[in-house]
């Protein structure tokens, strides 16, 4: 009796999910051969955009810069599916995108790695498929055509640039430096501890501590709190992302010291989304390094580019900004390019997209 | 000569050692305080603690005590889950989430970020834990009612309630950014001491009040140790072990609201993040049987200080990020094996044939 029951449910289970994913799949359809007949005299270009979710207003951000840089009145035809952190739901959307026949597959992998056989199934299907955010790692680089992203090691450099120089102009006789670590082993949290990494050698800079936050806001802090008995005299944290500063900042404030320009501590970010701006502009953080989620037109490049029959660069870089407090830097300089700062106001938010 | 006279004397004050080492708790604590111990050396300030700026207690002891709370609090409801079904909660870690996502959501109105409070605090809270004991009972109702093994059936909720979590929050990380909601994982207003530090201490307490006030912890034992067995004696076995995954359930809700309150925020992929295993892991340091049948309590909560205690170590001996599950690892390997029972025969053996050697001297 009692298994019949666990049978029916099972069963029930599985039609459900069934339906569910026919239901999916039937819409996607729809959607597809009425954009067939709207673009009847003009040649539609659709694009497939497999996104991981929408975890975070950086994520929000990519995807909204997608949705407006490949719309119908530019001339093309957006399948956007959200993942929701899966890679089997990045898989299957790939391969629905495949029988579609659509023209490009964008993908922001979730992770890393186990994406060769998918690929493959594009590129026998001759679509191009372009990489965003996450590099995705495959045993053939001719698996996709080209990326698109952020240099986390120039994001750090930068970083660091604006730290000397703001050292400088403040008269800052030593610098005791922690850094609070992404993820080990995420792309982000490589480049990032690489160029503080450089810096610190190169600067003289004393390592205070470095120590994985693990992106989260509830690391930043309990790290945070631990290093901070450490000792009295650390004066800089290098959170390497946004969440990350916010427990920091926590931390600190709950053992009694204060953060900002006149503080007793600097705390560094990186990704700049919306909170985080708005901390850099009260002088929380002092300085942010963007991670510019607005792939969009780069994107829209590369496509333009395979569209002429042009080839085009395997990696492209997205413009990425540095937000600072104060206007005491102005530029910071790496390898010969010069970076411009830009000094938070109300204005600049506003105008910032995300 | 001198030989028998330590021979002697061994086994005279033998007999009180002999009385303390035997003792259920015996071997956690010195795991502990080997973990702890091992500070003086190498961060003489561990120990130290002091009042901060702001006039609230500071020092790595205290953040010891603090961190722990939310593994303090879910691994009680692990203990008795395992002792009365021989099996493990796995979704714990997801259930603070949709706890949290669920207090949050509340309280902010479905706003992404709020400055002021759309619902009364204590109504988030109770609907958190009422979201909790209702996983819990979903997971009990399984486990108890179907018999299905533990692992598969809360394995269930450890992968839908991080979605169920998301679906709560949109997707997004919900703030309350008003002081009142960080008293939980921060303090009541002047008291030196962090809440969550009162919160895990009475949790603990109560939970060892009903258990020892009524016969709860006996029958738990008993369905444990035979479920059969108990059913013959008149026990409802199904309605105590369902009961165990309700309470457990609320655990995980409590921690979800004390590690939610800590960010002021409900981060449905993070909060709770592997925290199951942490959890299962302080129910065996505590020299639980996995397997179910007898348990203590204060084992299991001894165990998560013990994790947390580790980990604080660590950080305080400044251990690299990406060493850190190396050295713990390594240590947790060391205490599982010691307080294996094939270790402890081969100790008693080899003191029983030291012993002999000893005796057949003289």
């Amino acid at each position: 009796m009692r298994k019949k029951i666990l049978a029916t449910a099972l069963s029930l289970t599985m039609a459900a999910t069934l339906l569910v994913g026919c239901g999916g799949g039937g819409q996607d359809a729809s959607s597809d051969t009425a954009s067939d007949k709207g673009g009847g005299d003009k040649k539609e270009i659709v694009v497939g955009f497999s996104q991981v979710g929408a975890e975070s207003d950086w994520r929000t951000a990519n995807s909204e810069s997608m949705k407006s840089t490949f719309s119908e009145e530019n001339g093309y035809k957006l399948i956007f599916d959200d993942a929701q952190q899966k890679q089997e739901n990045q898989i299957t959307a790939i391969r629905n995108f495949i029988q579609q026949e659509v023209n490009y597959i964008i993908l922001a992998p979730v992770t890393e790695t186990g994406w060769d056989t998918v690929l493959k199934e594009a590129k026998d299907a001759e679509i191009p498929v372009i990489i965003v955010d996450r590099m995705v790692e495959v045993s053939d680089d001719s698996l996709y055509t080209a990326w698109v992203g952020s240099n986390f090691k120039l994001e750090g450099q930068k970083a660091c640039e604006w730290l000397k120089a703001y050292a400088e102009a403040k008269g800052m006789k030593e610098i005791n430096i922690v850094d609070i670590q992404g993820t080990i082993g995420a792309s982000a949290q490589i480049g990032r501890t690489e160029a503080l990494n450089e810096a610190v050698k190169a600067n003289g800079w004393n390592l205070v501590a470095q120590q994985t936050g693990e992106f989260t806001q509830a690391k930043g802090q309990e790290v945070m709190e631990s290093i901070l008995k450490k000792g009295d005299d650390i004066n800089v944290v290098y959170c390497e992302n946004d969440n990350e500063a916010f427990g920091a900042i926590d931390a600190i404030k709950a053992a009694g010291k204060t953060v900002g320009p006149d503080g007793d501590i600097l705390v560094m970010s990186f990704d700049t989304v919306k909170d985080g701006i708005t901390k850099t502009m009260e002088g929380e953080i002092i300085c942010n390094t963007e991670c510019n989620p607005l792939h969009g037109p780069r994107v829209e490049e590369i496509i333009k580019k395979l569209e002429d029959g042009a080839t085009p660069d395997k990696q492209a870089y997205v413009k990425e900004g540095i937000y600072a407090h104060s206007d005491d830097v102005t530029k910071v300089t790496i390898d010969g390019t010069d970076y411009e700062v830009t000094k938070v106001t109300q204005e600049v938010i506003d105008k910032r997209a995300y | 000569m001198s030989n028998r006279k330590k021979a002697y004397t061994t086994t005279k004050s033998g007999h009180g050692i002999r009385q303390i080492t035997s003792m259920r708790l015996f071997l956690p604590i010195v795991c502990l305080l080997a973990v702890l111990l091992v500070n003086v050396i190498t961060t003489p300030n561990f120990f130290v603690i002091s009042m901060s700026g702001n006039g609230v207690l500071s020092g790595y002891i205290v953040d010891v005590v603090n961190r722990a709370s939310e593994l303090v609090i879910l691994a009680v409801g692990m203990t008795l889950v395992t002792a009365a079904s021989g099996g493990q909660d796995i979704s714990v870690g997801a259930v603070m989430a949709v706890a949290a996502a669920v207090c949050c959501q509340i309280l902010s109105g479905g706003e992404v970020s709020v400055n002021s409070l759309a619902n009364p605090i204590i109504l988030g809270i109770v609907a958190a834990i009422l979201a909790s004991a209702l996983c819990g009972a979903f997971n009990g109702f399984l486990v108890a009612k179907l018999n299905i093994q533990p692992m598969v059936a809360t394995l269930i909720l450890f992968t839908a309630g991080r979605g169920i979590a998301q679906l709560v929050t949109n997707g997004q990380i919900t703030y309350i950014r008003v002081g009142s909601y960080q008293v939980m994982g921060g303090y009541i207003g002047k008291c030196p001491i962090p809440t969550p530090i009162f919160i895990a201490i009475a949790v603990v307490i109560i939970v060892s009040l009903i258990l020892k006030k009524t016969a709860l912890g006996l029958y738990i034992e008993s369905v444990g140790i035979n479920g059969t067995a108990s059913r013959l004696v008149g026990l409802n076995s199904t309605m105590i072990k369902f009961l165990t995954y309700v309470i457990c359930g609320v655990m995980a809700g409590i921690a979800g609201v004390v590690a939610s309150s800590r960010i002021y925020s409900a981060d449905a992929n993070n909060i709770g993040l592997n925290l199951e295993m942490d959890a299962i892991l302080a129910v065996a340091l505590g020299g639980n049987v996995l397997g179910g049948g007898k348990f203590s309590l204060m084992g299991s909560v001894i165990g998560a200080y013990t994790i947390q205690a580790l980990t604080t170590t660590l950080y305080a001996m400044s251990v690299k990020g990406d060493q850190l599950p190396v050295y713990k690892a390594i240590v947790v390997i060391i205490i599982v094996i010691i307080q294996s029972p094939v270790f402890k025969q081969f100790l008693a053996n080899r003191k029983a044939k030291q012993a002999s050697v000893v005796k057949g001297g003289n």
